[in-house]
């Protein structure tokens, strides 16, 4: 019997090629769903870390209480022997110092007289070592709007908004005014290498970006830096790792009263980035399950529909004196069959396109052409280990559920009129 | 009931409820058929024969009256019993031959056999018997999407002969077929009907198959309104 039910399965596409493929189709997108929007909810946050935060950042313990005003008069020194060890302990993160400021922008005509002013709020990042991953990071090269990217010390990039507003062209060289660590005026002259756009208001307003060891000599911070980033190099943020890193960094400084003693602190522990990142969460959790529920409905559907389609046969069948629990349990089995083949085919070519997406990305920057904003030029999927079963909730569970639905009317259903339905 | 009968029917009525009203498709029937028979229940659409089969068939019961089929009162059979007296005795062949299309002849007639448990060997052997019958051999492995109308008629009264039951209840059986075809089936019952005594009822009213029949139960409007014995010299041969 199990043979000739198995036959019969795999003879009759509509039994069984045809739902195998509606549930592979549906779950392989389930699956890939779940991957884009963790991706692209994990982007949201990652483009706060690349920016701003870092997925860990050590600062000096005066530094983080007032890290809202860059008080660089608190940042740390010895910053290289600080950032190897970093490197040593914490091999699974790339670390870069980096330096906070505000300033004073002036812009001199042909006479040396001031021409134009604002003020800025500057960068330093390391934009010249051929090692350094930084410009990448805050993708910078694709958000050059006129000139070029910075090539030598001596050079820095500004916001195009801003530029403008001052009159700024590339090539043209300016002075930043401001206060170096130790609290006395700073003047240095640079010259803009090129313009970018950021996309924020914030930014766009008066942002320039300069070399680390630009900025370094600009405001006398020689081995210093307000603060050393730390990013995962799997590209994603991981809390649980990360507070672990944090706590098993902070434990020697905890009793240390010196205010200039590290703290390191985890994304979820700056500002309301702990907020925001528990807000996505519920988000892509709301997102996901309205989209498993949707897929749900049209695997139910198609479960309950090859279920009634095959009224006549089941006709037939309880003519020739097949009892209907045992029909019903093969239609059962049939479906458990399909669900596991349908959401074992789904979940891996799901995985496959999510690995590929995670990996190459679909690139978007043609679609951001003309708008010149800072954003990231691919979008990525991330692979989670709840993409490996997530799929077999719409997949099994649903298609299971619908052929149970649909079989009840072998029960509801007087054989007659099965017989009926079978004539028709 | 006399144990040369095989279906005796008293008083049977079956009340279909249309909405609110309700349709009487069979009223107060009285019946008896006796084994080895090739009967027919004959009349008009609505007129109730269908009905009368199904209920005969033990996949519909009585509203009222008694049925006994081979010794069993189709009324008081629970779903498994139902089941089970088909799955033993009785055969269905349908107007539209109602094979299962994706499995091919072997497969399709020796599915009563499954339902029976019968070991492979003999499976094997009573299908091909019942396939030699019905002069199919050389149409084994092939699917009811490939064969004619008649050979697919054909198919399913070896579906319903092979496991030699004792009751075959055929609903219009030539409805769709020509008349080459249908006398050639019909051919094919009387001899299996002579040869291994199976019992034949027929639902129908086309003129060939009645032509073939050895009793002829009118049916009108629920009621029976005539039967008749027809002699050997009148049947069509």
């Amino acid at each position: 019997m199990t043979r000739f039910l198995l036959k019969g399965l795999f003879y009759d596409k509509s039994r069984s090629r045809l739902p195998i493929i509606v549930v592979a189709v549906g779950v392989m997108l389930t699956v890939f769903m779940n991957a884009y929007i963790t991706g692209f909810m994990g982007d949201t946050i990652e483009m706060n870390a690349r920016f701003t935060h870092g997925h860990l950042k050590v600062m000096t313990k005066a530094y983080a209480e007032n890290e809202g005003q860059l008080p660089n008069d608190l940042a740390m020194t010895e910053v290289s022997a600080l950032k190897e060890e970093l490197s040593g302990r914490f091999p699974e993160l790339d670390w870069a110092a980096r330096i906070h400021f505000g300033g004073l922008v002036d812009v001199p005509d042909e006479q040396g007289e001031t021409r134009s002013q604002g003020p800025a709020a500057g960068m330093g990042i390391d934009l010249l070592s051929p090692e350094s991953r930084e410009a990448e990071r805050l993708n910078i090269r694709e958000s050059i709007v006129r000139g070029r990217m910075v090539q030598n010390p001596g050079e820095a990039l500004m916001a195009d908004q801003f530029s403008q507003k001052l009159k700024v062209n590339p090539g043209d060289e300016v002075t930043l005014i401001g206060s170096t660590m130790h609290g006395s005026m700073s003047m240095y002259n640079f010259k803009v290498a090129g313009t970018v756009s950021f996309g924020t208001e914030a930014l766009d307003r008066g942002s320039i970006i300069l070399d680390i060891e630009d900025a370094r000599l600009a405001l006398d911070m020689y081995d210093a830096a307000g603060e050393l980033i730390g990013l995962f190099k799997t590209g994603f943020y991981d809390d649980t790792h990360a507070m672990e890193i944090a706590r098993e960094f902070n434990t020697p400084f905890e009793t240390d009263g010196n205010e200039y003693a590290p703290v390191m602190k985890s994304l979820t522990q700056q500002g309301s980035m702990g907020q925001l990142v528990k807000m996505l969460d519920v988000w892509s959790v709301y997102i996901i399950a309205v989209f498993i529920l949707a897929m749900a409905l049209v695997l139910w559907n198609a479960g309950l529909l090859g279920g009634l389609r095959r009224y006549g046969e089941f006709g037939v069948r309880l003519a020739m004196g097949e009892e209907k629990n045992h029909l019903y349990r093969t239609l059962i089995y049939e479906s458990i069959f399909i669900g596991i083949a349908g959401a074992i085919i789904g979940t891996s070519i799901g995985l496959l396109f999510a690995a590929w997406v995670q990996e190459k990305g679909i690139n978007i920057s043609g679609l951001m052409e003309g708008s010149a904003m800072m954003y990231p030029s691919a979008i990525r999927t991330r692979i989670t280990p709840a993409d490996y079963y997530i799929g077999f909730i719409p997949g099994l569970f649903s298609t299971v559920v619908g052929t149970m639905l649909a079989g009840i009317g072998i029960y509801k259903r007087k054989t007659s009129q099965l017989f009926k339905e079978l004539e028709a | 009931m006399d144990k040369n009968e095989i279906i005796q029917i008293k008083e049977l009525k079956k009340i279909f409820p249309m909405g609110k009203s309700e349709f009487t498709a069979l009223n107060d029937i009285n019946l008896s058929l006796g084994k080895g028979e090739f009967t027919g229940l004959i009349g008009p659409s609505g007129s109730g024969k269908t009905t009368l089969l199904n209920i005969v068939g033990s996949l519909d019961t009585p509203t009222s009256g008694e049925a006994w089929v081979l010794d069993q009162s189709i009324g008081k059979l629970t779903a498994k019993e139902a089941a089970q007296l088909r799955k033993k005795n009785l055969g269905f062949i349908f107007q539209s031959y109602n094979l299962l299309a994706v499995h091919n002849v072997f497969e399709n007639v020796e599915f009563p056999l499954l339902l029976l448990k019968i070991g492979a060997a003999e499976r094997r052997k009573m299908v091909m018997d019942a396939l030699e019958w019905l002069g199919l051999t050389d149409k084994v492995r092939s699917k009811p999407p490939q064969l004619s109308g008649g050979e697919c008629q054909r198919v399913a009264i070896a579906r319903a002969m092979v496991k030699r039951p004792s009751l075959v209840l055929a609903d219009e059986p030539t409805a769709n077929l020509d008349a080459a075809n249908s006398h050639h089936i019909l051919q094919t019952m009387v001899k299996l009907n002579e040869e291994l005594k199976t019992t034949f009822l027929f639902a129908t009213h086309d003129e060939k198959v009645i032509g073939y029949l050895k009793r002829k139960i009118y049916l009108f409007d629920g009621k029976v309104a005539k039967d008749e014995w027809v002699t050997s010299n009148q049947t069509a041969k």
